[in-house]
């Protein structure tokens, strides 16, 4: 049903990110850690980002609720957060707006469960919080609805492991703990950075198959950042991907993954292993991520592209359509 | 047998611990007829205080420094009203044989016809006034105790404020408030109060004296005559000028910690899932950081019933006839050593009281160490299994 709405033209913007640029100002010099960033995730679909650790998913996802400390700053760029069809300016709210926000309309889950829980108090106070917080329900009532979430996202026994405090539960529980958390007030958008980094295989793949089915009972809308392509391609609908600040190709998971275009988006799936065939010597991307403070000039890729031109290194290649919502950052397809 | 070496593992529960445990008992079942499930709620909790206890009776210098300072505590409470005299009982100016008695002496009043008016008991001697010395430092421990109280109660909080907002806000605001710490700490503590002990005085006595209800609060508060309210200023001019230098270190040890602990992504999850800033400050940093500062509390209660008694010492706290620890040594000073009891016992007091807390404040941080009630709740488990 909704991929016949999507094919009839009829999806709509959740999300809208407009040329964002993202500056840190360290002792070093200015990191540039984003530089033109822009992207509109649909409501409904699981939108993944993709690339190599440091190329700025993380910070990608922060900024979208201003969640960017010191010495971080976003210098330029529009966030607009669609709300029942209008657009508001997510960096242009008041921190208590903001505040509003988080959490309610739009949820964070982190990277490391064991760190994202305060050690101080039971899980059920944390989930109760976010839903005092937001005036979604009292003390009393939270409780109570802290263990049906519990239930939702599937840890056993919930009425005994609500009292339980995370260094009580195993790294896999703690993870869904977290889930339970961001989806207390039932979010529009959930923003999922690298949920199954710190988690092992087997609970990774559990914790994937909550996400997706959670994402279909409340109809929400996913954001995943990940640096794994097996999980893009388990998981998503459209895909970004990111290399040194800047977005090199965008398209859905199919276009990416069948037709990549943008010489690194084809070296990453070079680097993922096929486990049916004997492999002699693991792919890898020659060179390594390239210093943000003085990024290469022209197409920030050029320095480690198998398939360099002579106007890589000169002038910054534009985001061009190769097909119907699929565009690359590349010179080689600029006729 | 190779259960011997086993045995020595095992935690075996002694007097103390059934007492620490019936304690907490007792403590969390009052909490439940107020709050019905709470303790069921929490039993995390109370098995992590019930190990707090057994992680303190193991530790012989905490239970010397536990019977010190609820000793001090009692004396400092009720000293006052079971103080056989009063400290405004002049009894040198009816006997003149009261003048100076030795520790342990008893002084019989007789009339002219040698019949046995009064007998007087001072355990502790007598000063130059006729005053019983053991009366004298109970009375004295109560303002030792309210000093302390008063300064951690208001100089601390304040601390701690200024560290929250100066470690979790950072930029501007952290240089302001930490520039400011600074210049504070700087400040000699000791010439400070001097000068305020030197103006303040004068500006607080004509408020307390024409407030009736300020008057009543101290006079309970020192356990003091109402006649004595001009004698409070002095008191209160030096517990404002110990507390305002003592906030700075805790602003200082607070913003250190805040720095390093809104780095954890508990925080930014907070942050992340819309809690409030004050919330996240008051509820997911401060608790996270605090049980240094608890220690730091503990062994700064010493340090300022010491820094009392030495400016009393210099004659800026307690005025005549009011006492206090270092007012006695202050004024038993002129007629040591021979008369050594009025500086020996006050000081003893004192050293006691400071020993007390100081040795609390050590065991309270191996208490407050997790991995302390971990080793401990590993025996316990153990010394159970081998029961059954």
């Amino acid at each position: 049903m909704i991929k016949g709405m999507k094919t009839l033209g009829l999806k709509r913007k959740i999300l809208e990110v407009k040329d964002l640029h993202v500056h840190f100002y360290t002792y070093a010099g200015v990191v540039k850690a984003i530089s033109g960033v822009s992207f509109e995730i649909y409501e409904g679909e699981t939108f993944c980002l993709v690339g190599e650790t440091g190329c700025g998913k993380s910070v990608t996802s922060r900024a979208i609720t201003k969640l960017i400390e010191s010495p971080g700053k976003i210098v330029k760029g529009q966030v607009l957060f669609y709300r029942d069809g209008s657009p508001i300016d997510l960096l242009k709210l008041s921190d208590e707006e903001l505040r509003r926000i988080r959490g309610r309309e739009i949820a964070y889950i982190f990277q490391d469960p064991t760190a994202a829980l305060d050690p101080l108090y039971s899980v059920g106070y944390q989930i109760a919080e976010t839903m005092v917080a937001h005036n979604t329900a009292t003390w009393k009532e939270a409780f109570r609805r802290a263990v049906d979430i519990l239930k939702s996202v599937l840890i056993p026994d919930p009425e005994k492991r609500v009292k339980n405090y995370p260094h009580e539960l195993s790294g896999g529980m703690k993870q869904r703990v977290v889930i339970g958390i961001s989806l207390s007030n039932k979010p529009k958008l959930l923003i999922a950075d690298e949920p199954t980094t710190a988690v092992d295989v087997t609970i990774q793949a559990q914790i994937l198959d909550l996400l997706r089915k959670l994402r279909q009972e409340e109809k929400m809308t996913l954001l995943l950042i990940t640096h794994n392509m097996g999980v893009v391609a388990e998981m998503c609908d459209r895909v970004a991907v990111m290399y040194a600040g800047k977005i090199v190709e965008i398209g859905t998971v199919h276009q990416i993954f069948k037709n990549p275009q943008h010489p690194y988006t084809k070296g990453l799936l070079k680097a993922v292993p096929n486990p049916l065939i004997k492999i002699e010597k693991l792919e890898s991307i020659p060179g390594t991520v390239p210093n943000l403070i003085f990024p290469p000039s022209g197409c920030r890729f050029h320095p480690r592209c198998p398939r360099k031109l002579d106007i890589c290194d000169k002038k910054e290649p534009p985001l061009i359509e190769v097909e119907e919502g699929h565009k690359v950052a590349c010179w080689l397809y600029v006729k | 047998m190779g259960s011997s070496i086993a045995s020595k593992e095992t935690y075996e529960k002694k007097i103390l611990d059934r007492f620490s445990d019936k304690l907490v008992d007792s403590i969390t079942n009052l909490i439940d007829k107020v709050k019905p499930g709470w303790s069921e709620r929490n039993k995390s909790k109370i098995d992590e205080w019930k190990l707090m206890f057994y992680a303190f009776n193991r530790s012989p210098p905490g239970i010397i420094g536990a019977i010190l300072i609820i000793s001090f505590i009692l004396i400092g409470l009720f000293g006052p009203y079971v103080a056989p005299y009063s400290y405004r009982e002049f009894l040198y100016i009816e006997y003149p044989d009261t003048y100076l008695v030795p520790p342990g002496s008893t002084v019989t009043i007789t009339n002219k016809r040698g019949d046995i008016v009064k007998v007087f008991n001072f355990p502790l001697g007598t000063d130059k006034y006729g005053r019983d010395l053991l009366s004298l430092i109970l009375y004295g421990a109560r303002v030792s105790l309210i000093v302390s109280l008063i300064v951690i109660l208001l100089g601390v909080p304040v601390g701690i404020l200024l560290g929250l907002v100066a470690g979790y806000f950072g930029g501007k605001v952290d240089e302001v408030i930490m520039r400011i710490t600074d210049i504070f700490l700087a400040f000699p503590a000791l010439i400070l109060a001097i000068a305020f002990a030197s103006v303040l005085p004068e500006r607080i006595r004509p408020i307390i004296i024409q407030s009736g209800i300020l008057k009543q609060v101290f006079s309970v508060f020192f356990a003091a005559d109402v006649r004595d309210a001009a004698n409070f200023a002095p008191i209160l001019s030096v517990i404002l000028a110990i507390i305002l230098v003592w906030w700075p270190p805790y602003t200082r040890i607070i913003r250190g910690s805040v720095l390093s602990a809104k780095e954890n992504l508990y925080v930014e999850a907070a942050k992340a899932l819309g809690v409030s800033t004050w919330k996240i400050l008051f509820k997911h940093i401060l608790p996270n950081i605090i049980s240094p500062v608890l220690v730091l509390i503990t062994l700064d209660i010493g340090s300022v019933i010491l820094m009392e008694a030495s400016l009393s010492f210099l004659g800026l706290g307690a005025q005549d006839p009011m006492v206090d620890w270092g007012k006695i040594v202050y004024d038993g000073a002129q007629y040591f050593p021979d008369r050594w009891w009025l500086v020996i016992f006050p000081g003893l007091a004192t050293f006691l009281a400071v020993l007390g807390w100081n040795l609390i404040g050590d065991t309270l941080r191996d208490v407050l160490d997790p991995r302390t009630r971990r080793s401990i709740e590993f025996k316990v488990k153990r010394g159970k299994a081998e029961e059954k």
